[in-house]
């Protein structure tokens, strides 16, 4: 079967209508012709395709001040001393999202879920806790005079703790923010930066992940090319958190003769489509997926300077940031098991009187407890200016192999219970696994 | 402020353990695994030196004398003391070889059980000496709270009758810190501990074990028959509290358990260190941002494993951190424990695996190092002891409860 006889079919399956497709499934013509997973395809994307829309209208960007340099948050100095206790500030700061988690964010996590959308009151109260400003320099109404990994880890690893979905829809503008606060030059930081210190904060994604198997940050197939002083970019982005809410993007692209850089994209930039995309999980962060077709970019665009340094690293902050929203939500896991284990009787006793189950639930403290030492110092190495690929990448390992595990055994413990809906660990199983897949969408 | 690095006042500590691992155990390393029951006579001179760091310093030396906690020493803000250095130290020897750093004279456990516990007067008294510990029983393991060993009081001395075995360094050892019950009918509230002489004629040596993994440390067993020690003998308390039960005798474990966690950090780092130049030989290199399964399945591997590691690594290094700043850390102790003791486990069969032939062989130390681990896995409390343990704090359950 050639493509165009695919596209015909289900081009005439959107025509038909469901009863005729419906039809079409049962016969046993496909499997005879041997083309029913083709057609089943086709199907898939012409329907999505009808949900095609544009990227939402961008507000003008516009640079109020003119920095002659740009303005770079100070990497942190070391004591000298091994330390686990955050600092007062992270402290205060902890704990508002802790109970914004709790008291907002937890009770609103299944029906975001359903919905596929946070609620906006919610992601307005996320910035209100400053969330998208970490990484944005005094200079530009940032707040934190340092640079700031440990701090968005501990908030991370909180606001997770209530839902992951809902936690990448907070933190996804403050991905783009930080992006341009760390490698930004004068006239992109001058531009795009005072309206993540602001009160209306752009949705907003960093954009890398790409859909295919065994993805690769470092061989991305989304190109761009150079023409004139211009940049022209081709590609397909996946899983960006609030997609057709966005106003801005940073876009990871293989750029001529530089190798995978980032590049800064209005989202009324021509060219840029969205699509739902949703998932297992995350499914509160609206995730979509970013079209690019001869998107056309000024020269200022790249971001960074095109630097692969800047780029690795990118990378491996965003493995952090899901490392951190990992460990918070391994550790609702925890705390929710515990008292339903205690609880639970079979038997005649506590289910948590058996090894089999006490165990399990020894298993998820440690493992939880590891994840979160190794992403800390993964990411106070970043904060000193220290090399931290290797802490990054063991974080994003513990993530993804103890995350899935916890998310199992959570769901495990609670049995029959823990598979339906009325318990949150069936989302947690779902969310759990993303620390592993996604790449990009936060940035420490 | 989270830093999770190693303090800059302890690297020299490390360095200097790391040349001891190197320039004493490593060569040596073989010799005393083929040479079972055969004393490591090198490591006489390196224990004087070791004694001499003790002496020199508030830091803590690289074995179990600096396990003792000062309560004088509750100072404002974090601290980094003893625990930390001595967790520090034992990592890196144990990089060097575990069987060798459990044979150094002077820093057995029986050594840090004293460290511990024992008053100013016993500290005077027993200071300076090689102690092994005797906890262990044919009939009695991981359950100590059950050992048959009796202590009696008659007159001045307590008679001790008793068998005991898996004692580490008990051939070599000047006193054996053994483990008896007062009165077996009150449980485990009953149960003290002895400082023996090793000259003592009561305390008779029945034999030398042949083990699995690490052979440089003799490991013996013991008959007490009418063994009699001085009523000073006894560490701690002599009154049976019923209501403390087994907590002041078992406290000792939660200084220990960092200890031995830091011994599998030890010797698992030493295979993934080796194994990462062998891998390199055979044109094999770990990138770090290049997603795992992007990489061949040995780099993935390879990474699992380290992942584990670190992730154990730190466990350690928080308990022994909580440990300086005086806050309770059975639970991070047991946690510790019980990550590092698997880990050490997979990490070294993995290297021998990874490795092949040259893993398996006896002509590299990574066969030995995976037959050495295993023992971290059993020793100062089980996998499943520790789990336990884990399990009734998180749960908040009694060991009644949940057994």
């Amino acid at each position: 079967m050639n493509a165009t006889t695919d596209k015909g079919l289900a081009e005439r399956g959107m025509g038909f209508g469901l009863r005729a497709i419906s039809r079409l499934a049962g016969s046993d013509v496909l499997d005879r012709l041997g083309i029913r997973r083709q057609v089943e395809r086709a199907l898939y994307q012409g329907a999505k395709n009808g949900f095609r829309s544009a990227t939402a209208a961008s507000r003008t960007f516009k640079a109020a001040q003119k920095l002659t340099k740009p303005a770079r948050q100070a990497h942190g100095k070391s004591s000298g001393l091994f330390d686990v206790t955050p600092d007062d500030e992270q402290q205060m700061l902890q704990e508002a999202v802790r109970g914004f988690a709790a008291d907002q964010v937890r009770p609103a996590a299944q029906a975001a879920d359903a919905a596929c959308a946070t609620p906006p009151e919610l992601l307005a109260q996320a910035n209100e806790l400053g969330v998208s400003m970490l990484g944005i320099p005094e200079e530009l109404g940032g707040v934190m005079h340092e640079q700031s990994a440990v701090t968005a880890v501990l908030i991370g690893e909180a606001l997770a703790h209530g839902d992951m979905g809902i936690a990448y829809a907070a933190l996804a503008p403050g991905a783009v923010a930080t992006a341009i606060g760390h490698w930004g030059d004068a006239d992109q930081e001058a531009t795009y930066l005072p309206p993540f210190a602001g009160e209306d904060v752009p949705a907003a994604a960093l954009a890398l992940l790409e859909p295919r198997p065994l993805f690769d940050p470092l061989a991305l197939e989304t190109k761009a090319r150079r023409d004139g002083g211009d940049w022209v970019l081709d590609g397909v982005k996946s899983l960006v958190a609030r997609a057709a809410d966005c106003e801005l993007f940073v876009v990871a692209a293989q750029a001529d003769g530089l190798g995978p850089a980032l590049f800064v994209v209005e989202s009324s930039t021509k060219g840029l489509a969205v699509e739902p995309e949703p998932a297992m999980g995350l499914r509160a962060a609206a995730t979509g997926r970013l079209v690019l077709e001869g998107v056309r970019l000024g020269g200022g665009a790249l971001l960074g300077g095109g630097d692969p340094a800047v780029y690795r690293e990118c990378v491996d902050r965003g493995r952090i940031g899901w490392a951190a929203l990992a460990t918070g939500t391994a550790q609702a896991v925890l705390d929710y098991a515990i008292p339903y284990v205690n609880e639970r009787t079979a038997f005649g006793e506590p289910i948590s009187n058996r090894q089999a189950v006490a165990f399990a639930v020894s298993d998820i403290g440690i493992e939880t407890d590891g994840l979160r030492l190794a992403t800390y110092r993964a990411a106070s190495r970043a904060d000193r200016g220290s090399d931290f690929a290797r802490e990054a990448a063991i974080a994003r390992r513990l993530a993804t192999d103890h995350g899935m595990r916890i998310g199992s055994d959570g769901v495990q413990l609670l049995g029959g219970h823990g598979y339906i809906k009325e318990h949150p660990v069936e989302r947690w199983y779902r969310d759990l696994r993303a620390a592993g897949v996604l790449e990009g969408g936060l940035l420490v | 402020m989270i830093d999770l690095e190693i303090p800059k006042k302890f690297r020299p500590l490390v360095a200097q353990a790391n040349q001891v691992a190197t320039e004493v155990f490593r060569p040596i390393s073989r010799k005393y695994d083929l040479a079972e029951h055969e004393y490591p006579k090198e490591l006489d001179m390196l224990a004087s030196l070791i004694d001499g760091m003790n002496e020199g310093s508030d830091i803590g030396g690289a074995g179990a004398t600096g396990v003792r906690r000062d309560e004088s020493d509750k100072g404002e803000g974090n601290r980094n003391g003893s625990n930390l250095a001595t967790v520090l130290g034992v990592i890196e020897l144990c990089w060097g070889d575990v069987g060798l750093l459990l044979s150094m004279p002077r820093q057995g456990l029986g050594n840090s059980a004293i460290a511990s516990v024992a008053t100013e007067e016993q500290l005077e008294r027993y200071g300076g000496k090689w102690a092994a510990m005797a906890i262990t029983e044919p009939e009695a393991g991981s359950d100590s709270a059950s050992i048959r060993t009796t202590a009696e009081l008659d007159g001045d001395e307590y008679v001790l009758n008793g068998e005991k075995i898996y004692v580490t360094s008990g051939e070599r050892a000047d006193l054996v810190v053994v483990w008896a019950s007062l009165d077996r009918s009150q449980g485990r509230a009953a149960i003290k501990s002895f400082i023996v002489e090793r000259s003592n004629p009561g305390l008779k040596l029945d034999r030398l074990e042949h083990k699995l993994g690490i052979r440089a440390s003799d490991t013996a067993a013991f008959i007490l028959e009418d063994c009699r020690v001085p009523k000073e003998a006894l560490l701690g308390s002599p009154d049976i509290d019923v209501k403390q039960g087994f907590g002041g005798a078992m406290q000792t474990f939660d200084n220990t358990r960092p200890l031995v966690a830091a011994m599998a950090i030890g010797v698992a780092r030493a295979s993934l260190d080796e194994t990462r130049l062998r891998l390199a030989e055979a044109g094999i290199e770990i990138d770090y941002t290049r997603p795992a399964l992007a990489q061949p399945a040995a780099a993935a591997r390879f990474l699992a494993m380290e992942s584990d590691y670190e992730a154990a690594r730190l466990l350690t290094l928080h308990a022994a951190w909580m440990a300086d700043n005086s806050r309770p850390n059975s639970l991070q102790a047991s946690m510790a424990k019980a990550k590092a003791g698997r880990t050490a486990v997979d990490v070294t069969l993995g290297c021998v695996e990874l490795c092949g032939s040259v893993g398996y062989g006896e002509s590299e130390l990574l066969e030995k190092w995976s037959r050495d681990a295993k023992i971290l896995d059993i020793f100062e409390g089980t996998q499943q002891i520790q789990l336990l343990i884990v399990a009734r704090q998180l749960l908040g359950k009694s060991s009644a409860e949940l057994r």
